[in-house]
C-alpha cells in the first residue's frame, strides 16, 4: 500500500522558484518541528534573502521574525534569551550569513549563542537577482562577474568548527533523498542540542538555484555533486 | 530618602525598577558607566545583561528580545548612536517599544574630545526617526538625574502603549554628574500580549502581513496630538519667554530668576517631550507675550525650526518675533542674562 506523504500543518504554499533547494529545506524544518513538538513554540528568525520568501503568512503564522539583513543570530539570541523555553533558530542565504553578516555568523559561533543557525548556501545572491556572493566559485559567471569570479570563495566550515562553543557543525545538500535524510537528521541534532543542552549549533545546506544559474534543476544538482562540493565537501565537521 | 547617584548609574536602576528584562550595551564616552552598571545589577536581579560586540549588535538584539513583549534597553552615544539607526527604524516597524538612553557627546564624526561634556547636537536626528522611512521615536529630554528617573519610570509605559521607540536624549553632563535623588518602587516584569511566544499567531498591529501602511502615519498623528508634554516657568505674566531643554534650560532658569529679581517679565517654556514638540504650550502662552528665544546647546540651531513651526500653528504668534541663541557647549547664566536683557532692550537681530 502507498504511503501518503502529509504536508506539515503549517505550510500553506512555498513561493519558491523551481527545482530551488529551499523549499526543501523548509518542508524538513517544519516536519521536526512537527515531529518533536515545537511547531507553537519554535521563533524562527530569518534575514534578507531567498529566505524572505518565507515572509507573509504563507509558511506558518507569527513565529517568524523578519530581521535586517545579516543580524538574524543576534535578534535570534536576543529572543531566546528572554524566552528560554523557545527553540529559536535562524534561516539565512550565504550572502545574509557570510558578507554583510559574517560578524554576526562568527559572533554567534564564538560566543556559543543558545541558537540554531541554519544557512542555505547557493552561490550567488539569489532574490537580487544573481550577482556573485562571498561564496561564488572561482570562475562562476554571475551578473556581477560576468567573465567569471577571479578571486575564490570562502568557506567558512574550518574557522566555525575550530570554535570551543560550537556543538555541531555540518554540511548538507539536497540533491539526492539520501542526502535528504542525512540533512533531515543534523537538522534533529540542532534541535535536540539547542533544547536538552542550550547549545549552538551550525548547519550550512548547498542549495541548487537553476534560475540563477540558468541550468536545469537536473544539471544544478549535477554541477553541485561534481563541482561545488569539492570546495564545500559534505559532512559533520564538529560534534 | 533621597541619596547621592551619578546620572549614568541612576538611568540603569530606574530602568531595571521600570520593569526591564534585558539590557544590552556597548561601552563609548560618556555614557560606558550604564553598562558597567547593569553587568552587575541585570544579574542580580536575576534579568539578562549582554555586553554586545557593536551598537548594531546592541539595537538588533533589543530587536529580537523585544519582540517577546518584555521591556529591552540599550544605550550609547555619538557614532554609537548612528551606528543603531537601521535597527531603530527597525523597531519602529514592528513596533518594538525599546527603550535607547542617548547620552549625546559633540559635534559630528566621531565627536567627542572636549566635548565628552556633551551638546544636543544629535537634537535634530533624535526628534526626526533618524533612520530610513517616515517615523519618529518618543524624546524626552531630562534636566536633572531626578528627572531622567521619573521619565524612565513613568513615561516607558507610554511608549508601550503606542508601541513606538522611546529615547531619553540627555547630555554627557547629565550623565557624569552625581545629585540627590529618590527611586520608585520595582515595578512587575510583564511581556506585552502581543509579545511573540513561539506560537504560530499574527500579531494584529505590526505583524508580518502587508497593505495598510497608513497605520504608521496615524498612529504618528495620534501621538503627536496625545503625547506633548512640557513644563511652564514663570510664564503667567511674561513678554519674553524662552524656550530651552536640558541642561540648557537649567542655565536659563538662573538667568531668568535674575532677572526676575529685576523685575524683567520673562519666563520659560520648557518641552520635557521634543518629539511630540509641545505645540499645545505654545497655544497656552499668556497674551503679553511680546517676543521668544530659542536657547540651544548646539553647534546650530536645531530645535528652532521646532519652535517657528509650533508659532505658525498658533495665530496669535505669527507675527511675534523670535531670537536664537546655539552655542557649541553650555553658556554661563550671565552670558545668558546679558543676551536676554540685550534682546529685550533691542539690541540683538530677530530670526529670519
Amino acid at each position: 500500500m502507498a504511503k501518503e506523504f502529509k504536508a506539515p500543518k503549517n505550510i500553506k504554499y512555498v513561493g519558491f522558484c523551481p527545482g530551488c533547494g529551499h523549499s526543501i529545506f523548509v518542508r524538513l524544518m517544519q516536519e521536526v518541528l512537527e515531529e518533536k513538538g515545537y511547531l507553537d513554540k519554535n521563533v524562527c528568525v530569518v534575514g534578507v534573502g531567498c529566505s524572505a520568501n518565507v515572509h507573509g503568512d504563507n509558511v506558518y503564522g507569527d513565529n517568524k521574525m523578519e530581521c535586517h539583513h545579516g543580524r538574524p543570530p543576534v535578534a535570534g539570541n536576543g529572543m531566546k534569551r528572554v524566552r528560554p523555553d523557545v527553540f529559536v533558530w535562524t534561516y539565512q542565504g550565504d550572502g545574509d550569513a557570510y558578507a554583510i553578516g559574517m560578524g554576526e555568523t562568527i559572533l554567534a559561533a564564538e560566543q556559543g549563542f543558545p541558537i540554531s543557525v541554519f544557512v542555505i548556501n547557493n552561490c550567488n545572491y539569489g532574490m537580487t537577482g544573481g550577482q556573485m556572493a562571498p561564496t561564488t566559485l572561482h570562475g562562476q559567471v554571475t551578473t556581477t562577474t560576468t567573465k567569471g569570479r577571479a578571486d575564490y570563495p570562502i568557506n567558512v566550515m574550518p574557522l566555525i568548527q575550530s570554535i570551543d562553543n560550537v556543538a555541531f557543525a555540518a554540511r548538507a545538500t539536497v540533491t539526492s533523498p539520501a542526502e535528504i535524510r542525512k540533512l533531515k537528521k543534523y537538522i534533529e541534532k540542532a534541535v535536540d542540542l539547542q533544547m536538552n543542552e542550550g547549545k549552538y549549533s551550525f548547519v550550512e545546506i548547498v542549495s541548487p538555484c537553476p534560475t540563477n544559474w540558468h541550468k536545469s534543476p537536473v544539471d544544478s544538482c549535477k554541477w553541485i555533486d561534481e563541482e561545488v562540493t569539492k570546495v564545500f565537501p559534505l559532512g559533520v565537521f564538529k560534534g | 530618602m533621597k541619596e547621592l547617584w551619578k546620572g549614568n548609574h541612576a538611568f540603569g536602576e530606574a530602568a531595571a525598577r521600570a520593569g526591564c528584562k534585558l539590557y544590552v550595551g556597548y561601552p563609548i564616552t560618556p555614557q560606558s558607566e550604564v553598562v558597567e552598571y547593569m553587568s552587575d545589577r541585570m544579574p542580580e536581579l536575576d534579568r539578562v545583561f549582554i555586553q554586545s560586540e557593536s551598537e548594531l549588535i546592541s539595537i538588533m538584539t533589543c530587536f529580537g528580545a523585544g519582540l517577546s513583549g518584555y521591556p529591552v534597553m540599550t544605550s550609547s552615544s555619538g557614532v554609537g548612536i548612528s551606528l543603531m539607526q537601521e535597527g531603530i527604524t527597525a523597531c519602529f516597524n514592528k513596533g518594538i517599544p525599546v527603550l535607547i538612553v542617548n547620552v549625546n557627546r559633540t559635534g559630528t564624526g566621531m565627536g567627542g574630545g572636549p566635548g565628552f561634556s556633551g551638546s544636543q547636537d544629535d537634537y535634530g536626528r533624535e526628534t526626526n526617526g533618524g533612520g530610513n522611512g517616515y517615523y519618529r521615536n518618543l524624546v524626552y529630554i531630562p534636566d536633572s538625574i531626578q528627572e531622567a528617573i521619573d521619565m524612565i519610570y513613568n513615561n516607558w509605559p507610554i511608549a508601550f502603549k503606542y508601541r513606538n521607540p522611546m529615547v531619553l536624549y540627555t547630555e554627557g553632563r547629565l550623565a557624569q554628574m552625581m545629585e540627590a535623588v529618590e527611586f520608585p518602587e520595582f515595578r512587575e516584569i510583564v511581556a506585552a500580549d502581543w509579545g511573540m511566544t513561539g506560537e504560530a499567531k499574527l500579531d494584529p498591529e505590526f505583524g508580518p502581513h502587508r497593505g495598510d501602511y497608513g497605520k504608521y502615519a496615524r498612529k504618528i498623528a495620534k501621538m503627536e496630538e496625545e503625547c506633548q508634554d512640557w513644563e511652564d516657568y514663570m510664564l503667567d505674566d511674561a513678554e519674553t519667554v524662552v524656550v530651552a531643554v536640558g541642561l540648557c534650560s537649567r542655565v536659563c532658569r538662573g538667568a531668568i530668576n535674575a532677572l526676575r529679581k529685576e523685575g524683567v517679565k520673562i519666563g520659560m517654556l520648557r518641552p520635557k517631550a521634543a518629539w511630540p514638540f509641545p505645540r499645545k504650550g505654545f497655544e497656552a502662552l499668556p497674551d503679553t507675550v511680546k517676543r521668544i528665544i530659542c536657547v540651544e546647546n548646539s553647534d546650530g540651531a536645531q530645535m528652532l525650526k521646532d519652535v517657528v513651526f509650533a508659532m505658525k500653528q498658533v495665530k496669535a504668534l505669527n507675527t511675534i518675533p523670535v531670537y536664537s541663541k546655539p552655542n557649541h557647549g553650555l553658556l554661563p547664566n550671565k552670558v545668558l542674562k546679558e543676551y536676554f536683557q540685550n534682546v529685550i532692550n533691542g539690541n540683538e537681530k530677530e530670526v529670519g
